[in-house]
């Protein structure tokens, strides 16, 4: 079912080549291990999920993605070439766009400046031409802004568009933090436990979300969550991570089955 | 009874038997007040995106009018010489992110905040070995800055608007509507705001700290010019000058550090009301010379109510 040009989901999506690669990932802080030798990849066009307990390492690995870690030992490889270190805003433009955990959107700012500064990796006019305004600028935050009112009709906040994002309750910010990776156009998008937090309603929401985004953009989704119902019914393949090792990968079914995984989940005496 | 008198009736009775003097008084204050607006917003651009407290704010503005001045000195054309010294504005922002604000990334504030005095005092050594310590005479003329005055006689009485005031007060509005223009409509004014609310969602949607904390220090470059110019027109240009920028303190008092709306209204507020005071109340039952203090109490009473100051943002900490 699988091989080096990719393959075809249960639901009969085609699923690309690899579009990154961690490759015997370590991470230490100091005496502690966060990740041990970990290695995974993940596919054009696929949701990839990496779950695992508390403390399993999955954040630090979403961080190692994105360029906020640097990795003790092991290699990054993105779209065929290995990464050089990197500082995360290097990362972004390289068309890694994330969400936060604990949600970090700019509060002061409108729901329509905060997904606008999604475009920011895009922009190419000058800073003379952006402070005077010039033919270049303009055009291109013309065409940013058709963008952006595209992700935010089809994340349904039009509604809220002009208003501060301070004022607005925990699921929409969630929402609209979304829709800010979103504008990106990112080649991978991160999202670090999308669910936390929410009630039913909005988890089904927000899977719906998801999956739609994955669909429409046809962006490659790499996510973290702890719910393992909704990791089950999103995801193509998962990463299962415990004590910073990886202890299962395959598809939700595979993964299901493995003992290692049921071990870590149901608990056993270590 | 007398001093009671002099405190809550004369002044009263003044500014109504003259309101001509009053609202000459009202101008005066108005345009001191344009100009610690101008310094108070180079302070919370800087502090918003970086969480630095510029104390370098009130020296770079003497240091752009002795540059500018200098630069004419050498024979140099007046506007060549305004965008010469903005170049040296941009190099010194350049200089100050790559040698004392990179090094310093993550440390405590007040660590940022020393370093600023640093700054503040090299400025001052610097500029005295290159420009000399004695002071020199503004270039107005050869910038085009009207001189002259318009007399109005409102209620048959007396109103003299010097020309100097109110072009600095149109280049003022005129600045002020840029800049808020810049950081409201364009993606770099975006990230400029974005930075100063949350460091790791700039980061993430490709924000770099250093091109923007350039950038900021410039534009504070450019604010110190305008100033500088404005107030050198007025008064001369002298390492005296700093003291304006002590000034801008009690307008952040009232302001509150994070908002732009809060400086310009602050610096205004402080401007007319500290003339005011010296006018009606300072020279006749203190003997004048209030101006210099005046300011800082104001701030402090409004303290003692707010302590965020009046636009601030408000400080909620969880327990």
């Amino acid at each position: 079912m699988k091989d080096a040009e990719g393959y075809v989901t249960e639901d009969g999506r085609q699923i690309g080549g690899l579009l990154m690669e961690m490759r015997n990932i370590t991470l230490k802080f100091g005496g502690v291990t966060a990740i041990n030798d970990i290695s995974f990849d993940v596919r054009e066009g696929e949701i990839r999920a990496i779950i695992g307990p508390n403390g399993a390492g999955k954040s630090s690995m979403l961080n190692i993605i994105s360029g906020f870690y640097t990795p003790t030992i092991g290699e990054v490889w993105y779209k065929g070439e290995k990464r050089p270190q990197m500082r995360p805003y290097e990362v972004a433009r390289m068309g890694v766009a994330r969400t936060f955990q604990n949600i970090a959107l700019f509060e002061g700012m409108s729901v329509l400046d905060n997904v606008m500064t999604g475009r920011l990796t895009h922009m190419k006019a000058g800073i003379a031409a952006q402070a005077l305004w010039w033919g270049k600028a303009r055009e291109e935050e013309m065409a940013n802004r058709e963008i952006v009112e595209k992700v935010i009709d089809f994340l349904e906040i039009q509604s809220i568009r002009k208003t501060p994002v301070g004022r607005l309750p925990y699921g929409l910010k969630k929402r609209v933090e979304l829709a800010r990776a979103l504008a990106a156009e990112p080649s991978i998008l991160l999202l670090d436990e999308p669910m936390a937090g929410m009630n039913v309603e909005e988890k089904e929401d927000m899977s719906r979300f998801i999956l739609d985004v994955n669909d429409e953009f046809g962006s490659t989704i790499c996510l973290i969550e702890h719910d393992m119902g909704v990791v089950m019914d999103l995801s193509d393949r998962v990463v299962v991570m415990d004590y910073g090792k990886k202890i299962g990968d395959g598809t939700p079914d595979e993964v299901r089955r493995n003992q290692n995984v049921i071990d870590a989940y149901l608990g056993v005496a270590h | 009874m007398e001093l009671l008198h002099d405190i809550f009736v004369a002044p009263f009775v003044d500014m109504v038997e003259a309101p001509d003097f009053l609202l000459q008084v009202l101008w005066e204050g108005l345009v001191s007040g344009v100009l610690y607006a101008l310094i108070a917003l180079g302070f919370v651009l800087i502090f918003r995106s970086s969480r630095i407290f510029n104390f370098a704010q009130g020296i770079m503005v003497v240091f752009a009018a002795l540059t500018l001045v200098g630069l004419h000195s050498y024979g140099i054309p007046a506007w060549i010489s305004v965008l010469l010294t903005l170049g040296v504005m941009f190099v010194l922002a350049v200089t100050i992110e790559r040698v004392v604000l990179r090094p310093l990334v993550g440390q405590p504030d007040i660590i940022l905040f020393m370093a600023t005095i640093g700054i503040t005092l090299f400025l001052i050594g610097f500029g005295e070995t290159i420009f000399g310590g004695e002071n020199k005479v503004m270039i107005s003329a050869e910038l085009g800055i009207p001189t002259g005055d318009t007399v109005l006689a409102p209620w048959g009485g007396l109103l003299i608007l010097q020309h100097l005031d109110i072009t600095v007060v149109l280049v003022a509005v005129a600045l002020v509507a840029a800049l808020l223009a810049f950081l409201n409509y364009t993606q770099m004014g975006r990230a400029i705001r974005a930075l100063g609310d949350d460091h790791q969602a700039a980061l993430s949607v490709g924000i770099s700290l250093q091109t923007i904390w350039v950038l900021v220090w410039f534009i504070a470059g450019i604010i110190a010019l305008v100033t500088g110019i404005a107030w050198g027109a007025r008064a001369g240009v002298s390492f005296a000058l700093e003291v304006i920028a002590y000034k801008a303190l009690p307008v952040l008092m009232l302001g509150g550090l994070e908002s732009i709306t809060g400086a310009i209204v602050g610096g205004l507020m402080i401007g007319i009301m500290e003339k005011l005071f010296e006018i009606y109340w300072g020279q006749p039952i203190l003997g004048g010379n209030t101006e210099t203090w005046f300011a800082f109490v104001l701030a402090l009473v409004v303290l003692l109510f707010r302590p965020q100051g009046l636009f601030g943002e408000r400080i909620i900490e969880r327990v």
